[in-house]
Order: structure tokens, then sequence, then C-alpha cells
């Protein structure tokens, strides 16, 4: 259907200093219409977003060509207004949302200040009337506890509700347009799910259009009327959503298509015979004391990580999987002892290191190395790739400068990297290139063990793919297991045996990836798998499944007390689920553990204390 | 917010007890007092008369626990030159110090912040780089130096500030300028780069998304930003300036206050007097540091519910 255009954006050109980053793009945004601008990073679409509220010039950007204009009354040619008269513009009939709600709000102000600060510029609201709208618009994003929350202040608030305090200030004024960057890429899985539908259903209440800026073809194939790709500040291609989905027809879209992470495409398969298994976690248990007031009966334990036991074979990739603050970076710095467990053992390589002091422990980390998040962080800017990446050996092995030398360029070529580039430093190569660097100076010291902690959470799909591709062909070459850490299970299928679902501090179910993921028997499990979008716009209208309430534990609580554990019951051969009653809220209760029909290899169903079918 | 003041209190109070230690025995290594009081030809007798006649001869330990207790009588003891009561000598020369010291601090803000502002909002422009270079030649010059200069060029060429004592008006004007001097060069510098540190923050493009004047956003949402980063600086400086910076200052325009009060009595070795002074210097010092401690828990929420229950 044919709709009257709200915003025309033709033949924008946008610089910063030298560097176009956008060269001659034209899109039309139609009334109540969501058009998502598609790219990876440096592709020009955050800058594009920038533009339209004319913010660019703000971060060192420029307009040096192209028109953006606003129809409706008055019509406004947004790229030759005036600051002031862009003031009109902004937060009112234009709003923007942004990708990171931990920093896109104020910290020393009242959520509710913050609110009704747009309210009283734009709609000329007195401070009492502001504060009754501000708690309106809270209400209407579902902010639970609108009243409290006035008074708040953005630190006490999780990523989800910031990001919804957010959409409350962008929506505050009924914009006819809502620019999102991202607002759903610094938030986990069922977090975002949630914003999603909250966004659709606020765009039908107002009417507003949505310009939806993001990489994930997931979340295009959910929210897009219309797909608009951005290739390196070109338009790579523009279509209705399920055209572009059915039939890509540019090179670049197909390619998107193929990187992204598709739940279901298939785990790898276990390349080896099981053997003694590398590393070995034994109810381990990380607590961190906080201390509260001035006596210290007041103190209390955060349990981040509450009895886990785990293990990986030689070879191996075991995906753990959870959403942020469920203890599962806690659990893999404490299997290196990068942070002393409280309770529990670990071997590695058969042998028990919980109670080596560090002289005794240092031989022993050669044996597990680690891969970060960040890329850009975790190698030191001033030294040479070289250096860099041959330093675990030069600890453990003191090696001679020809030695060194040789063995950076062995490296370099095992990551796909040039061996001439040991020479240059690391601001000198791109995201997916440095994380290459990474792995290559864990593999320095040949480990059994590598923990990838978020590893590729950070980089472009297609570059995401690239190095999970590399890992699985190291781990073809060397056989050496990973413990492998995502928020993201899509990923995690396709590079993980074993997953391992960690839930509050605890691992909630595990098993081998194609069991857990098409029979999972945990509500969160069920839950998690249920919340990543589907890049396949026709699904868009599926019934979202019923799913059980939960509530999670306490996980802070006075020293000696410490959260239930629940027991492992193995529901089929080698598929465990923690056993607690999921038709209950109360979890981690004292309730007996469940018997259940060990099928062999046959996926047995588990059966809760009411003897019904566990299936939701 | 309450248990956060109470742990402030205590740890002034912690800190009091041991600056009152270190002053009684450092007072009395630096020299006997009798030597002092009369000066050259005492004959031995007269010298032992007067060490018992001040107490002297006592143990160190005795002496101590004597100070200590002259607290409790609101006096602190009686000078060793003047034979008057420490307190009546100490209070009245504090009200002229936290005179110079406030006009000094309000001096301070009311240039430094706008300028620092301006130094980071125009930091590419030649604005921006005239206001640092002006503050770093505040930085570098001692301010005894920019007192001798203002004294030769206003009072000694063209006649027309007082120099000396503190009468009137036009007494504070050039005490003022000279002490606040470092001051306002420290203090332009961090509200810059406190200030920079904000403007490159997300909430602050937030904000501009929301339609804010750049005005607006610049003093509503940077500057409360900014402000708890200054506030700690200004805490520091003004505990420094309190402690030694204003000796010298009082010192070159005869100002009655504690710095002279201080230097006289140190050379005379009056102990009661040196050591009261340094205490009073000494609480001054812990009760900024007191203040700006509570003043950043305000404007900081973050650090006013540092634990989440």
């Amino acid at each position: 259907m044919p709709r009257s255009p709200l915003l025309s954006v033709d033949d924008l050109r946008l610089n910063f200093g030298s560097h176009e980053a956008v060269k001659g793009l034209s899109f039309d945004i139609a009334k109540g219409e969501t058009v998502a601008l598609v790219g990876e990073s440096g592709s020009g679409k955050s800058a594009t977003a920038l533009a339209l509220l004319r913010l660019i010039e703000r971060e060192g950007g420029a307009i040096t060509g192209g028109t953006i204009t606003l129809h409706g009354t008055p019509a406004l040619e947004l790229s030759t207004l005036t600051d002031r008269q862009m003031q009109q513009v902004r937060g009112n009939r234009v709003s923007m949302i942004f990708q990171e709600p931990m920093t896109a709000l104020n910290p020393v102000m009242t959520l509710g200040d913050q609110v009704a600060e747009v309210l009283r510029l734009h709609q000329r609201l007195d401070a009492s009337a502001a504060r009754l709208a501000a708690r309106d618009a809270f209400e209407r994003v579902k902010i639970p506890e609108p009243d409290r929350r006035l008074d708040q202040f953005p630190h006490e608030l999780s990523g989800g509700l910031r990001q919804r305090v957010m959409i409350a200030m962008a929506l505050a004024c009924r914009p006819d347009l809502l620019i999102a960057d991202e607002p759903t890429t610094a938030l986990d899985v069922t977090t975002q799910a949630e914003i999603l539908s909250l966004i659709q259903q606020l765009q039908d209440e107002i009417g507003m259009a949505v310009l939806f800026i993001t990489h994930d073809m997931g979340v295009v194939a959910k929210i897009a009327d219309r797909v608009v790709v951005l290739k390196q500040g070109e338009k790579a291609e523009e279509g209705p959503v399920e055209d572009l989905f059915a039939r890509p027809r540019a090179a670049y879209t197909q390619h998107l298509m193929v990187a992204t992470p598709k739940l279901g495409s298939g785990a790898p398969k276990l390349l080896r015979r099981p053997a003694d298994p590398v590393l070995r976690v034994e109810n381990m248990a990380v607590r961190f004391p906080i201390r509260r007031g001035l006596l210290p009966s007041r103190a209390l334990d955060y349990h981040a990580v509450g009895g886990v036991s785990l293990s990986v074979a030689p070879g191996e990739t075991l995906g753990l999987v959870g959403e942020s603050g469920c203890g599962k970076s806690t659990l893999a710095r404490a299997v290196l002892r990068l942070v002393e467990p409280s309770e529990g053992r670990v071997y590695l390589t058969g042998r028990e290191i919980t109670r080596l002091d560090a002289a005794d422990m240092r031989p022993l980390r050669q044996r597990a190395q680690m891969v970060f998040q960040d890329p850009f962080a975790s190698l030191n800017p001033r030294l040479t790739v070289r250096d860099l990446i041959t330093e675990p050996a030069q600890i453990h092995q003191k090696l001679s400068r020809r030695e060194r030398r040789t063995l950076a360029a062995d490296l370099l070529q095992k990551v796909g990297l040039e061996p001439q580039s040991a020479d240059r430093y690391p601001h000198q190569f791109s995201g997916g290139q440095r994380q290459r660097l990474c792995i290559a100076r864990a593999l320095s010291v040949r480990p059994a063990l590598i923990v990838a902690d978020e590893a590729v959470s950070a980089l472009d799909v297609s570059v995401a793919r690239q190095v999970t591709d590399l890992m699985a062909q190291l781990q073809a070459e060397d056989g050496v297991s990973f413990l492998f850490i995502s928020h993201d299970i899509a990923v995690v299928e396709r590079v993980s045996h074993r997953v391992a679902v960690m839930w509050a501090g605890q691992i909630v179910e595990t098993g081998p990836t194609e069991a857990v993921l098409h029979n999972p028997q945990h509500p969160y499990t069920q839950r998690l798998l249920s919340a990543v979008p589907v890049p396949d716009p026709s699904r868009r209208h599926d019934p979202r499944p019923k799913l059980t309430a939960l509530t999670p534990p306490k996980l802070l609580m006075p020293p000696g007390q410490a959260p239930a554990r629940a027991e492992m019951v193995e529901v089929a051969n080698g598929h465990f689920v923690a056993a607690h009653d999921p038709a209950s809220a109360l979890l981690y209760g004292k309730l007996p553990p469940l018997k259940a029909d060990v099928g062999n290899g046959n996926a047995a169903p588990a059966v809760n204390r009411k003897g019904q079918l566990d299936r939701v | 917010m309450l248990t956060y003041a109470l742990r402030t209190l205590f740890r002034m109070g912690v800190t009091f007890l041991v600056i009152v230690t270190i002053v009684f025995f450092a007072t009395r290594l630096s020299g006997n007092a009798v030597d002092f009081v009369i000066g050259e030809g005492m004959t031995t007798e007269d010298r032992d008369l007067l060490i018992q006649y001040y107490e002297l001869d006592r143990p160190v330990l005795t002496q101590y626990f004597a100070f200590l207790r002259s607290f409790t009588d609101g006096q602190f003891g009686l000078s060793f030159i003047e034979r008057r009561p420490v307190a009546d000598m100490v209070l009245e020369r504090i009200w002229p110090s936290t005179q110079l010291l406030l006009c000094a601090v309000t001096l301070t803000l009311l240039v430094s912040i706008p300028l620092g502002i301006v130094a980071a909002i125009w930091r590419k422009s030649w604005i921006g780089s005239a206001v640092m270079v002006v503050a770093f030649l505040g930085y570098a010059v001692p301010n005894f130096v920019i007192a001798i200069l203002m004294v030769l060029a206003f009072s000694y060429w063209l006649n027309w500030l007082p120099v000396v004592g503190n009468g009137t008006a036009l007494h504070f004007i050039m005490p003022t300028v000279a002490l606040a001097g470092v001051l306002i060069a420290a203090l332009t510098r961090f509200t810059r780069n406190a200030m920079l540190d904000v403007l490159g923050q997300d909430f602050m493009r937030t904000a501009r998304a929301k339609g804010l004047p750049e005005n607006m956003v610049i003093f509503k949402h940077g500057l409360r930003n900014a402000g708890i980063t200054i506030l700690s600086v200004i805490g520091l400086q003004v505990a420094g300036l309190a402690a030694s910076g204003s000796v010298v200052i009082e010192a070159i325009f005869a100002w009655p206050g504690i710095g002279d009060l201080l230097v006289t009595s140190a050379l005379r070795r009056d102990y009661p007097v040196l050591q009261f002074g340094v205490l009073t210097v000494a609480l001054a010092v812990i009760v900024i540091n007191a203040a700006v401690d509570l003043a950043y828990a305000w404007a900081d929420p973050r650090l006013r519910h540092n634990v989440k229950g």
C-alpha cells in the first residue's frame, strides 16, 4: 500500500574530516512504516542516523551534500535548519534512542527529571504536570512501579529498564519518527525480545514511523517493513523485508545472510574419541563479600557462582551460555584462578589446581589460555605483534630472539595473517584481525584449553563467522579444547559439541548441543531459545510459546547462608537438567530430586512432581 | 547517607588524634623555648628556673598528657611569651584568616569555572588556547612573586592600594588575588579537563537529541557531572591553601591572621601557641576534606547508594 512519505533522504553525503562516510544515500520513510537500515560497522548507518537529527556536526562530521526533508506541517528541510530551529524538531517530531542504555542517561539526574525535561521543553508543562506526564510515560513503556522510578537514578536500574526509560523519553512527545540506533545490541536476547515488541506496540499506538538501525538480520526480520542495506556508505540494496529475505539480490546482502547465525543450523561433530577431560570442575562456588554500613553484621555475600560442575574433553568445545550477570564470566575466571574460587575443585589436564600457590600455578598456566571480549583493550598498544603474540611463550620457555621470530611467523600463518605483519602494532589491525592476534597469543604455548569469554561478541557477524571458523579449524588441527562463553545461543550452537546453560550462578541444563537446543527441558532454556530472533520475516507472527514464569533466586545473602543448589537429573544420555518444579515460581526450594527414566540414547521426557510431562 | 556521614566523622576524629600527637612531639624536637625567651646572656640558674617555671623539666609523656588535658579547660594552656590563654590568641586570628580564604575561594570559583568551560567548548579555537596559556602561567609563578609584583605596581608606583593590614575592603584586594592566583590556574585546568570528559559522553548526545538548547545541555547536563570532579579538586586545593598557602601571603601583607601567628610562635619556640595554631590549621583541613566528602556524596547519587540491597 502506498503511503505518503514522512521523511525523504536524497543523495545524502557525509564526511568525517576527509573520510567519506556516506556517499549519496537516498531513501524514504512513509508514515507509520518501519525501515531497517542494515550494515556492518563502518557502513555509515549510525552516521546517517546522527545526520537526520543534525547531531553529526557534534561528533566531528559534516553534511557535504544532499537533502533531508521532513514532510508534514510544516515541511522542513533539515539539512539547512539552524541549531535553534532543529531544537524544535529534536525530541518532538523526531526522537532518537541509542545503543548503550548504560551511558545514554545522565547519571546524576533522576529518571523522572530526565523524562519531564522533554515535556517541559516541548509541551511547556509546569513541573508538577510534567512529573505526572513522566509517570504516565513510564507506565506506557511498562516500567514496573513507575512512581518509585521517578526519583531513582540510572545506576539503580538494569539495562533493559534503562532502555525503557530511554524509549519513554523519546516517545514522551509522540514523535512522527523514532530513530533507533542499535537499541537492543547491548541487551540480552530475552530483554531484546521484550524491547522489540514494546517498540512495535507503541508504534501501533502512536502511529509513528521507525528507522531501525541494526546489524542483526534476525532483528530485521522481526521488526522491519522495508530494508535498506548499506555497504561502506553506499546503498547495496533496498526492498520490502519479505522480498529481501527470500531473494537477496546484492552479493553483500547474501553475504550478510549467510554470516548471520541461525538457530537450528546444526552443531559441529566431535572429532575425537572421548578421553580423560582436559578440564574438570567439581562443585565450584565463587562468593564476593559485600560490606554495608558500619557494622560487620550487615555484610552480605554475593553468590556469583553456586556449585557448578562441568568437564571439557580433549578436542571438544563446551559452549557456556547465559545472560549478563548470570556468573559465566566469573566462572571462566575462576577456572583459570584469575578469581579465587571459594569452594570446589578444578582439575586441569588431570591436576588439581585449586590449592596450588602462585609459583606452582605458573607452569600450569601454559595449559590453559584465555581470549577476551574486547580485542581493542586486550592487546597492549605499545608492543609489536611479535612481542605480543609470543609473550606467553617467552614467559614460560625463555626463547631466543630467533626462536621468537620463527614462532611469531608460524603463529601468524596459523591464524591466517601475513607473517610479515609481525613488526606492526595492534592499532594497525581491524577488530577481527586483532581477535586473531589474541588467539595466536593464546596458541603460542600450545595450550590444551582455551577459554574464550565472549570472544566474538564485539565483532560484525561476517567477521565473527570467520573467527569461529578459525577456531574450528585450529581445533581440527591441534585438538585444542575450548570453553566458549557467549550470550548468543546461535553462535554457541555453531561452535559447540556440548552446551551448558547458566542461570543465576548455576548450570540449569547441559548436554549435547542438539539435545539441549532441540529438546530444551528447563524453563529458562526454553525462554532463552524462544527469545532468539529468527531471520525469517514470514515467521514473524508465529505465536510465541507460553513460557513458565521464572523468579530468579536471591544471590545476596548473609554469610553462612547460600542459595539452594538444584540437583541435576539425567533426562537422556548425557543430557542433564536442574531438578526443580518449573510450574512453581519458587525455584531452588527444598524439593526432593526428581526421578526420571534415563533412556538409552532416546530422549526420555522429564517428569515433574505432579507426574505430568514436563513440556511447556 | 547517614552511614556515610558517620564514617566520615569517625575518620576525622582518628586523623585529628594522630595529628595532635605528631605536632606535640615534632615541636619538642625543634629546640628549647627557654633559649628564645630572654636571649643572650642568661645565667644557668635563671635558665633552670625558667625551665621549672614552664614545667619543661617533667617527663615528656607527662607533658603530653598535660597537653591533652589542657584541651578540656578551653584555654589550651598559656603562651610562654605573652602569658595569655592560647585559645584567646588564636581565636582573634582565625577570623581574618578565614575572611581571606573565603574571598580567595569565591574569586577562584567566579573566575576559573567560566574560564574552564569556555576553554573546553572552544578548545580548538584561539580562545581556548589563550585561556590555557594564562592558566599555565598562573600555575608556574609562585604566589609571593605575584604578591610582590602587585605591591610594586599598585602601591609603590601607582599608590592605589594599601599594603599593610586588613583595615578596609581595599586591603583585601591584593592578598586575595595573590592567594587565588595559583588556585585559579589549577582549577581552570581541572574544570576544562572535567568538561572535556563530560562533553564526549553519550548522555550529552541524548540531551541534544531531546531538543534541549545548547546552554541547557552544557550547564544542566554537563556542568552537573563535571562538578563532581571539580568539587574534589576544590577541596584538595583549598585545604592545601588553608594549611600553608596563606602563611607567606599573610607575612607579606602583615595580615593579622593565623599564618602570621604561626610563623612568630615558631621563631620564638612558643610551644603552646605553635601547637594550637598547627592544630587549628589541621582541624580546618580535616573539616574541609570531610565537607568535600559529604558534598561529593550529595552531588553523586552513585556514591550515596553504592551498595545495592
